[in-house]
């Protein structure tokens, strides 16, 4: 299971915007996720808690939007949404193709509590 | 009603999800493992600089990695300036058959972690003489999962699949096996007494994947297929000291125009 390491590097990142900002808290985290990157989102959600313990996070929520496969033909440019292990146009059935999504591991966005209630810090 | 998939937001509460003025939300969009893939990249740095070719080894327990860098060894030890690092959960026994050969091996022993990541292998260059290395194998811990998703700033991934596995491994992992640069089919002279295993059927698995790597039937045992691996190996060599010699001569070219 190397989805708590996977946590602990978001929590790397997070920590950083959240100082950067003179940030009090996080509020919410929004990663995106596709299934060939590898990284399991139940477990990386099981592993949040252990992460994200004693950080400027710790009540912060964990959004995972999932990100479909899609791939895009080399011969007949069909784009199509495949499932992460038969990744064959769903037009030709040729296997020779580029990946468009699915391989996602990204952090999209963090909400952040300001110190100061009345500061709107535009990002 | 629960607290994971988002059931619990109604359109009464849906206005707690709003953005209140306090906060600040802020745009990211870093790839969570920008650390690791920067730290992947500074060792590929250093071993491009050396000359070195640096083969990531992975495949499940017991597939044969150790044996095949025996053999790989005694066959083009004299060859080529071989080193090893080694990464197990627990005991120095892998590093210990590497250095009966007469070779360098550096083990990593990883304790509960499944996988190497590029700081280890950035901690187990500091014991290496990479100047005195014509090719680095990294055996990566056996595990079919965790491996394929960290970078170590090697050069190829060269997974093992034993024919006492399934010949369906490929689509069972495809986050592995998708990044697979050749595969190599091992243990191929327990074939005749293996009744299931297609041996035809990994290829065919792997362009599924849209992977048009290779696929080599080798015995480290018989040496059938071996030197199939050898040729492979010996042309990646070439192959990447090319690729170094041009590296370095764009570079001395850039330096005589910057003067």
């Amino acid at each position: 299971m190397h989805e708590l390491s996977v946590c602990q590097a978001l929590m790397s990142q997070v920590n950083d915007i959240a100082t950067q900002h003179q940030a009090s808290a996080v509020d919410t985290i929004y990663l995106q996720l596709g299934p060939l990157s590898g990284v399991e989102p139940d477990l990386l959600q099981s592993a949040f808690p252990f992460a994200s313990a004693n950080t400027v996070a710790d009540k912060a929520k964990l959004i995972i939007h999932l990100a479909p496969v899609r791939i895009r033909c080399n011969s007949c440019q069909t784009e199509s949404e495949v499932s992460s292990n038969r990744l064959v146009c769903q037009a030709c059935g040729d296997w020779k193709n580029q990946l468009l999504s699915g391989d996602e591991l990204i952090l999209e966005r963090v909400e952040l509590s300001s110190t100061h209630s009345d500061e709107s810090l535009a990002v | 009603m629960c607290n994971t998939c988002g059931c619990n937001i109604t359109p009464a509460n849906k206005y707690l999800l709003d953005t209140d003025h306090s906060n600040t939300s802020v745009e990211v969009l870093q790839n969570l493992m920008s650390e690791n893939d920067r730290l992947a990249t500074h060792n590929r740095q250093h071993f491009d600089e050396h000359n070195v070719l640096v083969i990531n080894l992975m495949s499940s327990p017991g597939s044969g990695k150790t044996m095949l860098l025996e053999s790989t060894i005694d066959a083009l030890n004299k060859q080529y300036k071989i080193a090893v690092i080694e990464g197990d959960l627990e005991t120095e026994n892998d590093a210990e058959r590497i250095r009966a050969k007469g070779v360098t091996a550096y083990q990593i022993t990883t304790g509960s972690a499944c996988h190497l990541d590029a700081h280890m292998i950035h901690n187990a260059l500091h014991h290496l003489d990479l100047s005195n290395i014509d090719i680095l194998f990294i055996e990566n811990v056996g595990n079919l999962v965790c491996p394929a998703s960290f970078d170590l700033g090697h050069h190829h991934n060269v997974c093992l699949l034993s024919v006492t596995e399934g010949d369906d491994k490929p689509i069972k992992y495809p986050v592995m096996f998708r990044k697979a640069d050749l595969v190599l089919l091992t243990k191929t002279d327990l074939l005749p007494f293996l009744d299931d295993f297609n041996p035809d059927k990994p290829q065919e698995h792997l362009r599924q994947l849209a992977n048009a790597a290779p696929v080599i039937q080798i015995s480290a045992k018989n040496h059938a297929g071996m030197d199939h691996w050898y040729a492979w190996l010996s042309n990646e060599v070439n192959r990447h000291h090319k690729t170094d010699q041009s590296r370095l001569a764009m570079s001395s070219v850039r330096r005589a125009h910057e003067r």
